[in-house]
């Protein structure tokens, strides 16, 4: 006899729309996006991967701070980000950075965030979105309720929230999940599974086959996508999203990708843990290539169409570097005048003692 | 002899309690092939095999809660917690468990888990990993909070942590793990718990510290000298419980006192000592007790973190106050 846990993994099918070839296998699943808007997504994918070279680069030479490569989850990021409107607010984690860029937030500011500045944590109006979270799994409750808040306000919103494999394990991401399917909440739970927690491998994480099968404990719909596919992950997530705005209660969508470049720039090697045959077996299912290809094929990307969105990726990001330079450094005297609505005594009076230091 | 740096210390003194004890078992988030983010567990799992080292999944109440329940199986736990900034996610386990175990079970039983974790500011990590949190958990009685200042004593600390019946805290400032070498013994040793060290004689005033804050007090003690003050450092090492003695014998000497923390200063540990000076030791002053501290925000933002940390040069300024009074 099976095991039930088997049964439900086997009702997890990898949703796929284009192949590594970018050939589609999925007519029936292809969504109505005109040549721009697909032209669009690549665009944003390009861009994505210089501006993860790029800061990669600024790292080693000083120049930015803390920094979680993004390379080989643009499918996942920005496919699931494009199935969003404006009014959706998103709760990210420490990588999602491309998201909240994608959905308003300057350039400059994500590399302040990066550089450890309080403005790079400030969305601007409109942005809907808390900065990143650094704690694994605490992003998941707190979906549970903006989705509430939506809900009670009667918005045709959603909150789409953002972990890897790792944050799967944490007591936060069932209670997340839990919270807004019991109260039907309009909320989109998104796991990045890049195979590795730092250097954990996702099968040390859990016994379940999938990470989708969780969503069915919770009582809420799950998903397992093809997380280097992009037009898969804008489908599921697009799917989600509407059946969230119907009333029809929130989705866990796990997204199989992998990170091709460390954990963060702060001293993690790969190679202790993950062999380069795993890494290249993944490459060859790169986001980008297969998107490409499928472009080429109808006719409508080019070479210099995609040099193009290089050049002026690079130009962006140069000149959103030297704006984040232009930006007055932080002080203690900033990080002080945040900390209440009303300054307490006590802090007036340090306010006092760091102003002088400051000033000398 | 070997000179070892302070993680290398920890390193050594965990493989000598996985050998001298079998029931001795390390775990936690990366700690086995990867050897932990830092690599204090480096070799380990390599040394001891799976069963004794190992990783578990993320999350770091399942972490505590593993911890006390291996314990009733006789298991003396050394789970490692990545970043002191997430102990939040495990505070019950600590707080409204694992350090109520013996009182709750009326003396019957108890857990021997040796939390360690790395915390400490001035290395650039994002927000939630340098905190000092450790006054939360001196305010939990149950528990004992360790903090090591230097290699020798870090290896000696730990064993004795390892080795002690109750839980303890034990807090590595990351400032500290490759900063400098010390000579380290290759066999086990303990450096009892509870016991401050006067880490440099003086005769003018005290200063009281522990973890990367000793380093900052003995820069400063050195500074003084040059203008004819002698600053005695007390390192405290292990900030729960308190070693009341050695400091009120210290004050008692010089009868001017500094105590320095780099945490926040709010209900800190620092305010604890001024407390117990001034209760058991008011005669003896010759001035108020000074606090150098952090100022009360959450740690910094890391573009503002080096005017946030207090350095020697807030000590040196606040001892002239004490000295000019
Ligand atoms: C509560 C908490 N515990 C531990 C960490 C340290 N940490 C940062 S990232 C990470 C691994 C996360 O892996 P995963 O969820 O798979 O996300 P990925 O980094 O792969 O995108 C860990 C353990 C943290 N930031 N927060
Ligand atoms: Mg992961």
């Amino acid at each position: 006899m099976k095991r039930t846990t088997e049964k439900i993994a086997e009702q997890f099918e990898t949703f796929q729309i284009l192949d590594e070839e970018g050939k589609i296998v999925n007519e029936e699943a292809m969504p109505e996006l005109s040549d721009d808007e697909l032209k669009e997504l690549m665009t944003r994918m390009v861009y994505t991967r210089i501006l993860d070279q790029r800061s990669i680069a600024l790292n080693r030479q000083g120049r930015l701070g803390f920094y979680a490569p993004t390379a080989g989850q643009e499918a996942s990021q920005l496919g699931s980000q494009y199935a969003l409107e404006q009014d959706d607010f998103i709760l990210p984690g420490y990588r999602d950075v491309p998201q909240l860029i994608w959905h308003g937030l300057p350039l400059y500011k994500a590399f302040l965030f990066s550089r450890g500045h309080y403005i790079g944590n400030q969305m601007p109006e409109g942005v809907n979105a808390l900065s990143p979270q650094i704690i694994i799994g605490a992003q998941y409750v707190q979906t549970a309720g903006v989705a509430l808040g939506m809900q009670k306000r009667n918005k045709k919103s959603v909150a789409i929230t953002y972990t890897g494999d790792g944050g799967t394990s944490q007591g936060d991401f069932y209670e997340g999940m839990n919270f807004a399917g019991a109260f039907n909440s309009p909320a989109i739970f998104v796991v990045q599974n890049n195979q590795f927690a730092i250097s954990t491998p996702v099968e040390k994480q859990t016994a379940a086959d999938t990470l989708a099968q969780k969503a069915v404990a919770a009582g809420i719909e799950g998903i397992q996508v093809d997380g280097m596919d992009v037009l898969a992950v804008y489908v599921a997530t697009k799917e989600a999203r509407e059946r969230a705005v119907n009333g029809e209660g929130p989705t866990l969508i796990e997204a199989l990708t992998y990170r091709y470049g460390p954990h963060t720039m702060a001293g993690d090697d790969p190679t202790r843990y993950r062999s380069e045959d795993l890494d290249n077996e993944w490459e060859r299912k790169d986001p980008l290539v297969r998107f490409r290809k499928f472009l080429e094929e109808k006719g409508i990307w080019s070479e210099d169409q995609e040099n193009e969105v290089i050049e002026k990726a690079k130009e962006e990001i140069k000149n959103a570097v030297k704006e984040a330079d232009n930006t007055p450094k932080q002080k203690v005297t900033d990080l002080i005048g945040n900390m209440y609505e009303t300054l307490p005594s006590h802090l007036e009076e340090q306010m006092e003692e760091y102003k002088a230091k400051e000033s000398k | 002899m070997a000179q070892m740096t302070m993680i290398q210390a920890i390193t050594d003194a965990l493989r000598t309690e996985l050998k001298n004890d079998e029931n001795v078992l390390v775990f936690g988030e990366d700690v086995g092939q990867n050897g932990g983010v830092f690599r204090a567990t480096e070799g380990l799992q390599a040394e001891f095999g799976e069963d004794r080292v190992f990783d578990t999944p993320l999350a770091e109440s399942g972490i505590g809660g593993l911890a006390i329940g291996l314990s009733t199986q006789g298991f003396r736990p050394v789970p490692e917690i990545q970043f002191f900034g997430f102990v939040y996610e495990v505070m019950d386990s600590i707080s409204g468990q694992m350090a109520r175990m013996r009182y709750r079970s009326g003396n019957t039983m108890h857990a021997p888990v040796t939390i360690r974790s790395p915390f400490g500011g001035g290395v650039h990590t994002p927000e939630m990993h340098a905190d000092s949190l450790e006054g939360l958990m001196a305010q939990q009685p149950g528990l004992k909070v360790v903090i090591p200042s230097n290699p020798y004593d870090a290896k000696g600390l730990l064993i004795s942590s390892i080795r002690d019946n109750d839980p303890v805290i034990f807090l590595e400032h990351m400032k500290l793990y490759r900063s400098f070498r010390d000579e380290v013994p290759e066999e086990a040793y303990e450096v009892e718990l509870g016991k401050a060290k006067v880490a440099r004689e003086g005769n003018d005033v005290t200063l009281i510290a522990y973890g990367a804050m000793v380093q900052a007090s003995v820069k400063a003690a050195e500074e003084l000298e040059k203008d004819g003050v002698s600053a005695e450092v007390v390192d405290l090492r292990t900030i729960s419980p308190l070693d009341i003695d050695t400091i009120v014998e210290s004050v008692k000497k010089t009868g001017r006192v500094v105590v320095v923390q780099e945490a926040q200063r709010q209900a800190g540990i620092a305010s604890q000592i001024v407390a117990e000076i001034q209760e058991r030791a008011i005669l003896h002053l010759e001035a108020p007790v000074l606090r150098v501290a952090a100022p009360d925000t959450v740690y910094a933002f890391t573009q503002a973190e080096e005017v946030w940390l207090p350095n020697h040069n807030d000590i040196v300024e606040k001892v002239n106050d004490v000295i000019n009074f």
